[in-house]
């Protein structure tokens, strides 16, 4: 048990996909402009995260590992991710139409999304077992959601405050995002 | 290399297969013209739109949420693909723009100093800013920043302007407004909002009945901007030309103004503005909504009339109006005499609405003889407004007043005489009434060539419900006022024509529900005035007789003393598509209120026609022109300090005892000269709810 909290407690603080991996920067800086946006997208990535380390997890145990295909993991991936999101995108406007307008367009968004992928390839690489793939496909994308949500408090205060013209919108952010990165490095000692 | 390549082979086919059969079984019938509107969009997936991607968007264009232009990326060339897809003509959307609600600025007291970050949604934190003013604007441009067209910048006087020009409508400085003074509007929104409780309004412009935005066109007028002016009285009022001479001009009453020296001459410059825009033959654009396909029919080419017709005209209705008498206006074309309001004058005003186009008209015809609401609905009308006025006239209840020869009802009196064909009158004529319909019979005897014209009136000239400038012209034109008088009894010769009339002296009593003192007539104090002519203006009722008819459609309209109910707010009636405004609604009154009704009807009308929930807001301002009261509470000041007197410009007129005034026509009332005009909207102190200019 212990181990688990651990793991998450790592997934979400100390290794932060966001602030600490520098993966999904793209939908870091694009869905922050507005709180909205940002939980939005926040749900989003959980949701799909979830499914993909999944299903990733279970291509790489039974097709990828026994054939010793691991060469082309990266582009079976690519593969698997897009159809997936496609699928869940198709199942969800018919059975979940009120979920489906909530995600409306961050769906199709997190196709593209790095650190979906990222995910998914750690826990190849940290050789998770199933249950330990599980945690950490939810623990990863709370913690993006946790550094897109502050980011986005931010930003929003930030719009409003003085900054000098050359520094304006995405320049003043990405050296917030710096600074949110340097205080996420405090975390390093935890564990 | 054979199972990698066996692999991805496998993998691509069985995504593809689940793809395409999930895509069968999770199958969503979905508009196929949201597909091809998705395509004609930007497909940047913005928001700017306010919908959740370009896919969103597109389906509520489809679904008729959206208009063909909200996709503000593809602009114009974006929303004519568009609306071809949809078979809509692009050419006719209304255009969107953002208007500032607050002049306050600069001007505007502060509670505290606030020196924290520039900008308004900041400042509106610390106790929703420091203005005093709750609804006032904080100046900090907030709007301006988010605007990424550059239509904004903060004025001169520290509120937003809006460069119309540059503006696309997109929202974006209504978003970025944390006390919601910039609005995004359509003409047609404007149309349709009524004053609020929580609206940025004057003193006078809370009392317009027809809710004009007055501060706004003098600030034209100050301008030089005569065009602009004209344009912002005919948001609310399609009839300025005859408003401003015949307008008893409630607003000035309220005016702040009167505090510090006079109210200012609202009336005196509508009057000019429009005149000017007529003189000058200026062009002058008015927008109109795209065809919404319904028709409306409308009974009645009076005031209430045309300002229905107008206003759904501009909402996009097909309108048709019925007339009875071969020329439109109503009461103020055969009831307000031409020395008044000429006929080519009010004229103007007509054609400038027919002008619009899509305005059927149809003279000669009566409702109840020719047509009624079974032909109206078999001819493909949506809907009916009945403004047919208040035509009959109210007895006097003297014995015989039906019988004696010489004995005329006004409206017939006034009717003649707009007809060309006035009746022919003694030398001595009698009026009986105290309103401003007495006040034209008593002006236009005196043209007609009476040489003694009395003014009967039950109490005192105090109490004349008429516009004090006509009881003051009715005495430079010499006519007597016989006050505290009943009559009783028409004196006959023996063919049964008139002679003279006797009348008994009242007494002022106590007074009655209305705050005026009561007349009691006084026994035994019987006197008798000569005259030849005694007419009758003592108020007028609807002729609706038709309603009497068993089995008709018309049947089930009910009415009250001849008029005919309606609900006051939405104008509908008991039967759902009929809708009623005007003199026929109640009891008859200003031509202004005609007007502030004839947009309350179109409104109803519109609401009705496109199943949109009919109730007025709650919040609507109900102010009470006749009692001053009702006003949003903390707008109507004791006292102003301050301001240096400079007294209100006089009314230009024709000289009393002229042959010209007494004998002709011509019009008595002058328009001022642009001189006066500017130096007059100079004296406008552009007042807001609780901030005014205090060096105007
Ligand atoms: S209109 Fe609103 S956003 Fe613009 S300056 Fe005034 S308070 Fe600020
Ligand atoms: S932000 Fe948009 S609506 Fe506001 S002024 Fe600019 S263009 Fe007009």
């Amino acid at each position: 048990m212990g181990d688990y909290i651990l793991l998450a407690v790592g997934a979400i603080l100390v290794n932060n996909i966001l602030l600490i991996q520098y993966l999904g920067n793209c939908p870091f800086l694009g869905t922050s402009k507005s709180m909205d946006n940002a939980t939005g997208m926040a749900m989003a990535v959980v949701f799909v995260l979830a499914m993909a380390g999944i299903v990733t997890w279970i291509m790489e145990a039974v097709f990828l590992k026994p054939l010793g295909l691991e060469y082309i993991r990266t582009i079976v991936f690519i593969v698997v991710i897009a159809a997936l999101v496609q699928f869940v995108e198709i199942f969800m406007k018919k059975s979940m139409p009120a979920l489906y307008a909530g995600l409306g367009i961050f769906l199709p968004l997190i196709t593209t999304n790095c650190a979906v992928m990222g995910v998914c390839l750690i826990n190849i690489k940290e050789e998770y077992n199933f249950l330990e793939m599980l945690v950490s496909s939810l623990a990863y994308p709370a913690g993006f959601g946790l550094a897109l949500i502050l980011f986005a408090g931010l930003r929003e205060r930030i719009i409003i405050g003085r900054v000098p013209g050359p520094l304006q919108d995405v320049s003043i952010a990405l050296v917030t995002a710096g600074f949110m990165s340097l205080s996420f490095l405090g975390f390093k000692g935890m564990i | 290399m054979l199972e990698a390549l066996l692999l991805m082979l496998a993998l691509g086919s069985v995504s593809g297969v689940l793809l395409g059969i999930a895509s069968k079984v999770f199958y969503v019938w979905e508009d196929p013209r949201i597909a091809l509107v998705t395509d004609c969009l930007a497909g940047a997936n913005c928001g700017g739109c306010g919908y959740t991607g370009c896919g969103a968007c597109a389906a509520a264009i489809v679904a008729g949420q959206a208009d063909v232009g909200a996709c503000i990326v593809a602009g114009a060339g974006g929303a004519a693909k568009v609306a071809a897809v949809l078979g809509l003509e692009a050419g006719a959307a209304e255009p969107l723009t953002s208007q500032n609600t607050c002049t306050g600025g600069f001007r505007a007291p502060e509670k505290f100093s606030y020196m924290g970050v520039n900008d308004c949604r900041a400042a509106y934190l610390l106790y929703a800013g420091a203005k005093d003013c709750a609804v006032g604007c904080l100046g900090f441009g907030s709007c301006v920043k988010a605007c990424l067209f550059g239509a904004l910048e903060i004025g001169p006087e520290g509120f937003p302007v809006v460069d119309a020009e540059k503006c696309v409508g997109c929202g974006a400085c209504e978003k970025a407004c944390p006390k919601g003074i910039m609005q995004v509007t359509k003409p047609s929104d404007r149309i349709l909002h009524m004053n609020l409780v929580d609206d940025r309004l004057a003193p006078c412009r809370q009392t317009c009945p027809a809710e004009i935005n007055i501060p706004k066109y003098i600030h034209h007028i100050k301008n030089k901007e005569y065009d602009q002016a004209y344009l912002t009285i005919m948001e609310r009022n399609p009839l300025p030309l005859s408003t401003g001479r015949v307008c008893p001009h409630p607003c000035e009453d309220a005016c702040r103004r009167a505090l510090a020296d006079d109210p200012v001459s609202i009336n005196q410059l509508k009057r000019f503005c429009s005149d000017w825009v007529f003189d000058n033959a200026a062009q002058v654009k008015i927008p109109v909504a795209p065809d919404t396909g319904y028709k409306v029919a409308i009974v009645g080419g009076g005031p209430s009339g045309l300002t229905a017709a107008y206003f759904l005209r501009r909402l996009g209705h097909q309108v048709k109006i019925f007339e009875w008498l071969p020329e439109f206006g109503g009461m103020i074309y055969y009831g307000i005499p031409e020395y008044r309001l000429p006929k080519a004058i009010l004229g103007k005003d007509v054609k400038r609405i027919l002008d619009l186009g899509g305005i059927d008209v149809k003279t000669g015809v009566k409702f109840g003889v020719d047509f009624d609401l079974e032909s109206l609905v078999g001819g493909g009308f949506d809907a009916v407004l009945m403004t047919i006025g208040a035509m009959n006239h109210a007895s006097a209840r003297i014995p015989d007043e039906d019988k004696v020869k010489g004995v005329i009802p006004a409206t017939t009196y006034l009717r003649r005489q707009g007809l060309g064909d006035p009746m022919p009158i003694g030398k001595k004529v009698g009026v009986i009434g105290g309103g401003n319909v007495a006040m034209d019979c008593l002006r236009s005897s005196i043209r007609l060539g009476a040489e003694k014209v009395y003014c009967l009136y039950r109490r005192t000239i105090k109490e004349m419900p008429a516009n004090q400038v006509e009881i003051e012209a009715c005495k430079h034109e010499g006519i007597e006022f016989v006050t505290l008088c009943t009559p009783t009894k028409f004196l006959t010769d023996d063919e049964g024509n008139l002679t003279g009339i006797e009348y008994l002296k009242n007494e002022l009593g106590e007074p009655d529900a209305s705050g005026r003192r009561s007349p009691v007539a006084v026994k035994g104090s019987e006197t008798v005035i000569e005259i030849d002519n005694f007419i009758l203006a003592i108020g007028q009722t609807t002729d609706s007789a038709f309603a009497d008819e068993e089995g008709t459609a018309v049947s089930r309209l009910e009415t009250k003393w001849g008029a005919i109910m309606n609900d006051p707010d939405t104008h509908q009636t008991a039967i759902p598509y009929v809708f009623t405004s005007g003199d026929c609604a109640g009891p008859p009154g200003l031509l202004v209120a005609a007007i502030g009704a004839g947009r309350r009807a179109a409104r109803g009308i519109h609401k009705y026609l496109m199943g949109e929930d009919m109730a007025m807001p709650e919040n609507r301002l109900r102010v009470d022109p006749r009692r001053m009261s009702g006003h949003i509470p903390g707008t109507m000041f004791k006292s102003i300090e301050g301001i240096e007197k400079k007294g209100r410009i006089e009314q230009p007129e024709l000289e009393p005892g002229t042959y010209e005034r007494q004998h002709t026509y011509a019009e008595v009332d002058l328009t001022v000269t642009e001189e006066e005009a500017l130096k007059e909207a100079n004296r406008c102190m552009h007042c807001c709810l609780t901030c005014y200019d205090k060096d105007a």
